[in-house]
Order: C-alpha cells, then sequence, then structure tokens
C-alpha cells in the first residue's frame, strides 16, 4: 500500500489504487450537512448600504459536490466568508448538521483564492499547524498523518520546501493537505484553482475530483468558470446577479468517476448551455443596475442621458 | 566525480582551490574591488595634481582634501593611540544604547498600535506630530531636562531610531495577509496563537527594515551629537568628536580618517542587521 501511494502522481492516478484508499478514508469522514436559510448580508452605513446577499436559501447536501457559479462581484466571496463563519450573516441562519454556525471551526476548512500557505513555515509545518495548535494529534502519529497526505498531494519529496520554492499547481496540493489533515465535515473552495494556467488547473480539477470521489466529504466549490463547475457538479447552483440569492440549482448527471472527455459529451454541452443562459442574464442585469444604483436614485444613468 | 579530462593525456591535477580563491572567482567582488581601486587612484592623482604641475592646477574639491596615501600615514600612525580606539568605543556604546532602546520600546509599542484600536486612537496622533521633528531639533531641550550630556546624546539617539522603526512595524503588522490569519483562526488558533505565530513573524521583515534605516539614522545623530555637545566626561568623545578636534587642530587627514571611520562602523553595523535577519527569516533566503 505504501508503495503504490508513493509512486502515485497528481492527475494520472490509477482508478483501481483509489478504491483501495477510499477503503482506508472512506469510514473516518462524516457527511455533513450545510443549510442557509434566509441569509442576507450588507455593507456600509445605512445611507450607502450595498445589499450583497439577499434572502439566500441553499442547501449543501452531504456527500455532494455542491458547485456555486455566479457573475463576478455577485457576492461569492462573502457567501464563502459567512459560511467559514469570518462574516455574520445579519438575518438568516446557517446550520451545519442542524447547529447554528458561530464562527471559524476547524469543521469548516476553507482553500483560499491563490495561495493562503504561510509563507514563513514549511510545506510540512504548514500542514501540521492545525492538528500541533489544537493538540488533537500529536508526536508520532501526526508525523505519519502529515506525511502520508504530502505523499498523497504528490508533495513527499517537497515538504521541506517553503511555499515560494513550489510551483502554483504543487501550493493548491499542499493547501488541500493543509486542509485534509484537519478533517473538516464541509471543504469550502473557494475559486482555489485561479491563477493557474490551463494546462495545471485541468490537472489539478482531475486530481481535485479523484480525491473528492474517494470519500465523498461534503463540498462546496465555488467559481467562476463555467466548465470547471459543470466537470466537478453534482449540483450545480447559479447564483443571481448582487445582491445574490440562488437563481437556480441545476443537478449535473455525469456519471463518475469523471475525465475530462465527458465535458465534450453532447450532455455536458446540454448544462453548459443552460447555465450560460442564465449566467448572461443576470450579468447583463449587473450592467443596467450597477448604473442605476450608483447614481442613488430610481432614475437610472442610461435612461437620464436619454432626455 | 568532476575530474576534468586531459586533452594532452597528462594526468588530471586535481585543483584544490581554497575558498579564498573561490571568493575572488566571483566577478561581483572582482568589480567591486576594480571600483573602489580606481576610486582611490582618481582621488589621489586630483589631491596631488597641484604638487605635479603647480599651484595654478589645484582642482577644485578634490585638490582641498588630502590624498588616501597621506590619508593612510596619519591612520598608521593614530591606530597605535588608545584614545582613538576608545572614540569607536565610546560611539559604539551610544549607538548600542540608543538603538537598543528604540528596538527594545519601539517594536512593542509599533505592535500594539497595531494590533489594537484604542491603543492606536490614543497614542497614533501625538505620534505622529512629534515623528516629524528632525532628533536634532531636540538637542537643546534634551541638554535642559536631562542632568548629564551622556544622557542626552543617548535620548537623542533614542529618537532618531525610534520613530523609524515603529512606523515600520506598525505598517508591517497592518499589511499582513488576513487570509493568513482566517486560515488559522479556522484551524483553531486562540488570539496568543495569531498574535505569536501569524502577526510576530509576519512583522520580522518590516523589523529588520526598520532596524536598518534606524541604525542608519541612529550613526547620523550620535556624530552629530557628539559634534555639539562637545566632548565626553572621560578624555575622548567618540568619533564625531575625534572629527571636530582634528578640524579644529587642522588636520585635514585626520578628519578623514575619522570619516573614513564611522563609514566602515556603520558598515559593520548594518552587517551585523542582516546577518541576523537572514538567519531569523529562512523563508526569506530562497533566492
Amino acid at each position: 500500500m505504501q508503495t503504490a501511494e508513493t509512486t502515485q502522481t497528481p492527475g494520472s492516478a490509477g482508478a483501481g489504487k483509489i478504491g483501495a484508499e477510499a477503503a482506508l478514508d472512506a469510514h473516518g469522514v462524516g457527511k455533513s450537512h450545510l443549510q442557509l436559510q434566509n441569509v442576507s448580508k450588507a455593507f456600509g452605513d445605512e445611507w450607502d448600504r450595498q445589499h450583497v446577499i439577499s434572502d439566500m436559501s441553499l442547501d449543501i447536501r452531504p456527500g455532494k459536490m455542491t458547485v456555486v457559479v455566479g457573475p463576478s462581484g455577485c457576492g461569492k466571496s462573502t457567501l464563502v466568508n459567512l459560511i467559514a463563519g469570518y462574516e455574520q450573516p445579519d438575518s438568516g441562519v446557517i446550520l451545519l448538521d442542524g447547529n447554528p454556525v458561530k464562527g471559524p471551526g476547524k469543521d469548516r476548512m476553507v482553500v483560499f483564492q491563490e495561495t493562503a500557505l504561510i509563507p514563513w513555515q514549511t510545506t510540512y509545518q504548514n500542514v501540521v499547524f492545525g492538528p500541533k495548535l489544537r493538540g488533537d494529534l500529536k508526536g508520532k502519529a501526526l508525523e505519519d498523518e502529515a506525511k502520508r497526505l504530502l505523499v498523497k498531494v504528490g508533495l513527499g519529496e517537497f515538504m521541506h520546501k517553503y511555499p515560494l520554492q513550489l510551483s502554483g499547481g504543487m501550493q493548491r496540493r499542499a493547501e488541500l493537505a493543509r486542509a485534509l489533515i484537519n478533517d473538516p465535515r464541509v471543504m469550502i473552495m473557494d475559486e482555489p484553482f485561479r491563477g493557474l494556467d490551463a494546462m495545471s488547473r485541468g490537472l489539478m480539477q482531475e486530481f481535485f475530483l479523484r480525491l473528492f470521489e474517494e470519500n465523498r466529504r461534503t463540498n462546496l466549490f465555488v467559481t467562476s468558470e463555467i466548465d470547471e463547475a459543470i466537470f466537478l457538479a453534482d449540483r450545480l447552483v447559479i447564483l443571481s446577479n448582487r445582491p445574490a440569492s440562488v437563481r437556480k440549482v441545476i443537478e449535473i448527471d455525469l456519471p463518475r468517476p469523471r475525465h475530462y472527455t465527458m465535458l465534450n459529451s453532447p450532455e455536458a454541452f446540454a448544462y453548459k448551455r443552460d447555465a450560460m443562459e442564465l449566467l448572461h442574464e443576470e450579468a447583463m442585469k449587473s450592467f443596467r443596475t450597477s448604473s442605476s444604483s450608483s447614481t442613488g436614485g430610481k432614475q437610472g444613468f442610461t435612461s437620464a442621458s436619454g432626455h | 566525480m568532476a575530474s576534468v579530462a586531459q586533452i594532452d593525456g597528462s594526468t588530471p591535477v586535481v585543483r584544490r582551490r581554497s575558498k579564498l580563491a573561490k571568493f575572488m572567482e566571483n566577478p561581483t567582488i572582482w568589480r567591486g574591488l576594480l571600483a573602489i581601486v580606481i576610486f582611490l587612484a582618481v582621488w589621489e592623482v586630483g589631491a596631488r595634481f597641484d604638487e605635479w604641475f603647480g599651484k595654478e592646477w589645484t582642482l577644485p574639491f578634490i585638490g582641498l582634501i588630502p590624498p588616501p596615501t597621506a590619508v593612510f600615514n596619519a591612520w598608521l600612525k593614530i591606530i597605535p593611540q588608545a584614545g582613538y580606539w576608545d572614540s569607536w568605543l565610546q560611539s559604539f556604546q551610544r549607538v548600542l544604547t540608543g538603538f537598543g532602546a528604540a528596538m527594545l520600546l519601539g517594536i512593542p509599542f509599533g505592535l500594539a498600535l497595531a494590533v489594537n484600536k484604542y491603543f492606536r486612537d490614543v497614542f497614533f496622533p501625538p505620534f505622529e506630530v512629534l515623528r516629524p521633528i528632525p532628533p536634532l531639533a531636540w538637542v537643546p531641550a534634551s541638554l535642559i531636562f536631562w542632568p548629564t550630556n551622556e544622557m542626552s546624546i543617548a535620548f537623542v539617539t533614542f529618537l532618531g531610531a525610534f520613530f523609524t522603526i515603529v512606523i515600520n512595524v506598525l505598517g508591517g503588522a497592518r499589511t499582513i495577509d488576513v487570509r493568513y490569519l482566517r486560515a488559522a483562526q479556522s484551524m483553531g488558533a486562540s488570539q496568543w496563537d495569531l498574535f505569536s505565530k501569524i502577526i510576530l513573524p509576519g512583522t520580522l521583515p518590516s523589523i529588520f527594515t526598520g532596524a536598518a534605516v534606524g541604525m542608519g539614522i541612529t550613526w547620523e545623530v550620535v556624530l552629530a551629537a557628539e559634534m555639539i555637545s562637545g566632548g565626553g566626561t572621560q578624555g575622548s568623545g567618540g568619533l564625531g568628536f575625534f572629527i571636530w578636534n582634528s578640524y579644529m587642530g587642522g588636520s585635514l587627514e585626520q578628519v578623514v580618517v575619522g570619516m573614513i571611520s564611522i563609514g566602515i562602523a556603520g558598515f559593520l553595523s548594518s552587517s551585523a542587521i542582516r546577518w541576523l535577519g537572514d538567519r531569523l527569516m529562512p523563508w526569506r533566503r530562497l533566492f
């Protein structure tokens, strides 16, 4: 088993090996249920109130890959901050297995945009950071688990390098290991592959899917790339223009394990066409409303110039 | 492993190059040495122009200062004298006292400004009013309210470094990526963990930038203060007084010796800071 793991490289992992791995992991991973009920969030003082999320209800189902897409600037990052507990909703509740989310916690790990590895810690130190802080995993057990995860994400030989010495793709994989060692009940991915070149992005998507398909940990994945969204998703959530709410949920019924060639299938095309249509509609709205809201009145900039 | 193939078939000679030889092979070192040699040569020729071609050939500026060889001779005469080394010691002591106090007070003060909003609201405005006052403007006032000369000098040198260190620490701590703090929070970090594991190491680069700049200012201020105060309580009054004394005594060579001594002292101080910074921040030595 150990030898099979060390030769494993991301993106090219064989399906047979994955099956054996799943047996190792599966028993430990709970399938948690995350629910947003009528959540609203706004920023700024009363005279300049910016409503970012409005009355959003969303079901992030146990063991499912829920992918959220929306026009840029629609409030996706605010959604992540609310679920992670970095910010509190103005109204509504966020429930994790029925219990309200109060603040940040290790049950909801976030993988951030770009890299958020701590630059003054080596890759290994970054991975053991959480368990060491809490003291829930110690000594040899912690060392073994960290090494197992680092090897799993293909960084066995790079564990004593600093993040700046790693390539973009390696940094993302190191972050995955850092999140996974905390054994979260929900993984929150906030545009994690943004900034990678097309090739590494494709490889990272496949690698990430293999990890997910091993044990199907409840997952929320936020992206602005429609192809990425369809490739990964069980459920595709399309957000409305700002203030964001759920515009539509599309069940993506493509077989797993998935392969990148599936994106060329007629089914994938149909999903993409539907999603694009909705996204385009919402993006067009943002052009219209942003000009009218900036003047503060009901009269939009475009209509005012018509007189 | 890397034996060189000999074309003429002779036995390959294993050349074990010394550290110095390797050091000298570095083109950066060569260029640096060459530049210093050219600089000294131009200075020597320029300063001696009137000796060789007559008084009407005295060059402006460079013709009025002593040539490097004369300076070197003056230096050789001074080196065995205890008074010269006392000047070094005294200036170094003053720099280290002022700089040390500035680091000791400036780093916690800057960090407190960065992490606590109430602290910042109260202390930042007066700090910002005092900061633009040049350290030397404090000299008359500190001569009045400190009982001894030595304490006035220490106080003024402290001010020179303090403001720079605080403003760097504050800026560094406030620009730490919020995602590091959030990631740590998610993993269960307490307030103290956030401070000791994220904010403090994240501020280290700015602390060292502040220290390097502050050290330079400290030397400036110490020298100026020594010239103004006119010597210490013992026979020697530091390198600043050494220069002033030499000027009064009409020895231009010794003035230049004093200037170069300060240059070397400053270089040693900033090298020490860089050395320490490299050891404390291994993640910054990657490239």
